[in-house]
């Protein structure tokens, strides 16, 4: 969309007033966000805030009860997932949903192929467009598992591998489709230290050789206070308090209902 | 997943060899032999289409028989000739009543017109998930048995529908099987392939990505409907005999038994389950016409090869849910750098 930077000043993503219902549960209540190119938006907060369900809303696995959402300048707020991820915003899940019985390289190319289109003729035939296009499809996937350092695993079943590389998997698989805004719903869960620590790095790196808009959601704080630029603090599904990592920190508010708890 | 020159050259090899196993059997086999060598080649289109159905999107179509039923009496009524039709079937519509047509395009006709079913019915099927995508095609077959068995001017009801030309030989059925197995072979390492196994393993991971679930489900029951419909056909000009209950459930559950021993998703699966199940059921059925071992003598008792079949199946249930292959593929080259390993 020529129009979009153009008019906007960068705007990637325009959140307003978005709320989401479980039964009467406000599990997110008058969110907005204004998210410019380039951005890290680090979104926290206590279980059960609705972070999760920000992105949901955000990616149409959920309807949102009220407000809209602007991506790149147009309405998704009701469109399907599919149509979202073809516009360009990839994710990863907090419970990991990865295709367990396909190998990393066949999850990461059903990723890469979205791109392409394939003719079913040629493929039957096995025409030779087809097959470059596979072995392209199969050393890009390769160059990308080897920047997570799966390497070794590229033919493993994806449900073999352990929690720490299946969380790294999915956040290849969603990089795989080479989105504009990158979405990811507690990247480090489950992993030790020394591995989260890896995975922001990682992050951090694509965020600046694919000039990535991200969201991160994120539990770990002095993680999140590392790499992202904004944060967001939510609680009971409402925005508590947002700023620069130093803002939040030191506000009372977030410091009694998160941080507190947290210890 | 890597499919280079030498898989190539494997697979031809493997086609050859097939082929010329079935000329020594042709040439030698005999009759009984002959009639087998014809039904594994159906059964391994009926197999390896509905493999491409259940095993590669996971929903499990218990309806698939339903197809083979269009495809066989589409081309059966097709292919009848004129005399038989003014005397077996005299209520046909005047333009098949006048109409005799070629083995070839009748098959076609009958699997095209099981794909255009499939494709009516998938628009809505293929949104359903799980167990209700079971009892919903099941429904499917049942509709299509009470049409056969009513629709008394195209398909002489529940009476036999007898004198179909005996079109069907063994290098007919094993050229569609050949066929049908490389282009579902294909279909499992494309583009089209990969969104049917991934949105069967996480269908919301997948519709993340772009993926359109129902398009890439109907892609496969539709093929899959049309190569069923195709081996229907080809039973029906091999058996030239039949009714709208040779349709029915057991029917549906050699087939299913067949996939499900050789492993959802896998190809090479299906053709050992083929094999396997027609070599066993072959020898449970002599078996039960009684033998003797030395003193012991057992008595003819019909029907105990069913029995055993399905007791088999359920414990193949129990114990390998995912069959003799899971969804993967025997791999010829790995086997022979296991042999050369432990020789070197
Ligand atoms: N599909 C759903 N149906 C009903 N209630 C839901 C659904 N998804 C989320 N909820 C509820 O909405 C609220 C917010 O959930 P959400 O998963 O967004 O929280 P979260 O901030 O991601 O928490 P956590 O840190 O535990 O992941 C919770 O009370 C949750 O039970
Ligand atoms: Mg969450």
């Amino acid at each position: 969309m020529p129009t979009a930077t153009t008019q906007t000043n960068h705007v990637l993503l325009e959140v307003k007033n978005l709320s989401k219902s479980f039964r009467g549960l406000m599990a997110v209540q008058n969110y907005h966000v204004r998210l410019v190119e380039g951005e890290i938006l680090g979104i926290i907060g206590p279980n059960g805030a609705g972070k999760s369900t920000v992105f949901n809303l955000f990616t149409g696995h959920l309807r949102p009860t009220d407000g809209s959402i602007e991506f790149r300048n147009i309405d998704i707020t009701n469109a399907p997932p599919e149509e979202i991820a073809s516009l360009g915003i990839g994710r990863t899940f907090q419970n990991i949903r990865l295709f367990g019985s396909m190998s990393c390289l066949g999850n990461v190319i059903a990723a890469l192929q979205m791109k392409e289109r394939q003719n079913l003729l040629e493929a039957v035939l096995n025409l030779s467009r087809f097959r470059e296009q596979e072995k392209r499809l199969e050393s890009q996937a390769l160059a990308l598992l080897a920047l997570f350092n799966l390497q070794e695993q590229v033919n493993a079943p994806a449900l073999s591998l352990s929690y720490g590389d299946q969380r790294r998997l999915e956040i290849v698989r969603a990089l795989a489709l080479n989105p504009r805004l990158l979405l990811l719903d507690e990247p480090t869960a489950g992993m030790n230290p020394h591995e989260s620590a890896e995975v922001i790095r990682l992050i951090k790196r694509i965020h600046d050789d694919y000039t990535l808009t991200i969201i991160i959601i994120e539990h770990n704080m002095p993680l999140v206070m590392k790499v992202c630029s904004r944060i967001q603090v939510l609680n009971y599904g409402e925005i508590i308090a947002e700023g620069t990592p130093e803002k939040v920190r030191n506000d009372p508010r977030v410091i009694e209902s998160y941080l507190g708890r947290a210890g | 997943m890597k499919q280079d020159r030498s898989t190539t050259i494997v697979s031809l090899a493997g086609i050859g060899l097939a082929f010329l196993a079935l000329w020594l059997l042709h040439a030698f086999g005999g009759y009984y032999i002959e009639r087998i060598v014809i039904g594994v080649g159906i059964n391994l289109i009926l197999v390896i289409s509905l493999n491409l159905a259940n095993g590669f999107t996971g929903l499990f179509s218990l309806g698939h028989i339903g197809f083979m039923a269009i495809g066989a009496y589409a081309s059966a009524i097709l292919t009848l000739p004129l005399s038989l039709k003014s005397t077996n079937l005299p209520d046909l519509p005047s333009f098949l009543a006048r109409t005799q047509m070629a083995f070839l395009p009748a098959v076609l006709i009958g699997g095209l017109i099981a794909m255009l079913v499939a494709f009516l019915i998938g628009l809505s099927l293929m949104r359903l998930t799980g167990p209700y995508i079971s009892v919903a095609t099941m429904g499917f077959l049942v509709i299509v048995q009470v049409v056969l068995t009513n629709w008394d001017s195209m398909t002489r009801g529940a009476r036999t529908f007898a004198g179909v030309p005996e079109y069907t030989n063994v290098w007919n059925v094993w050229i569609w099987a050949m066929l049908v197995l490389y282009i579902v072979w294909r279909i499992k390492f494309s583009s089209f392939g990969r969104k049917m196994m991934a949105a069967r393993d996480n269908e919301i991971a997948a519709r993340s990505l772009g993926i359109n679930v129902v398009a890439s489900r109907l892609l496969a029951f539709c093929l899959s409907a049309f190569f069923t419909g195709v081996a229907g056909a080809l039973w029906a000009h091999f058996i030239t005999a039949f009714s709208p209950k040779s349709f029915y459930f057991s029917q549906t559950f050699s087939v299913v038994t067949m996939l499900v021993v050789g492993g959802l998703g896998s190809l090479s699966g299906s053709v050992v389950g083929v094999m396997l199940i027609t070599l066993l059921s072959e020898i449970l059925r002599n078996a039960e016409r009684g033998f003797a071992i030395g003193p012991l003598v057992i008595p003819e008792v019909y029907g105990a090869s069913q029995v055993i079949m399905a007791i088999l199946f359920v414990l193949f249930i129990v114990f390998r849910p995912r069959g003799l292959l899971g969804d993967a593929e025997l791999d010829v080259r790995k086997f022979f750098k296991r042999e050369k390993e432990v020789a070197g």
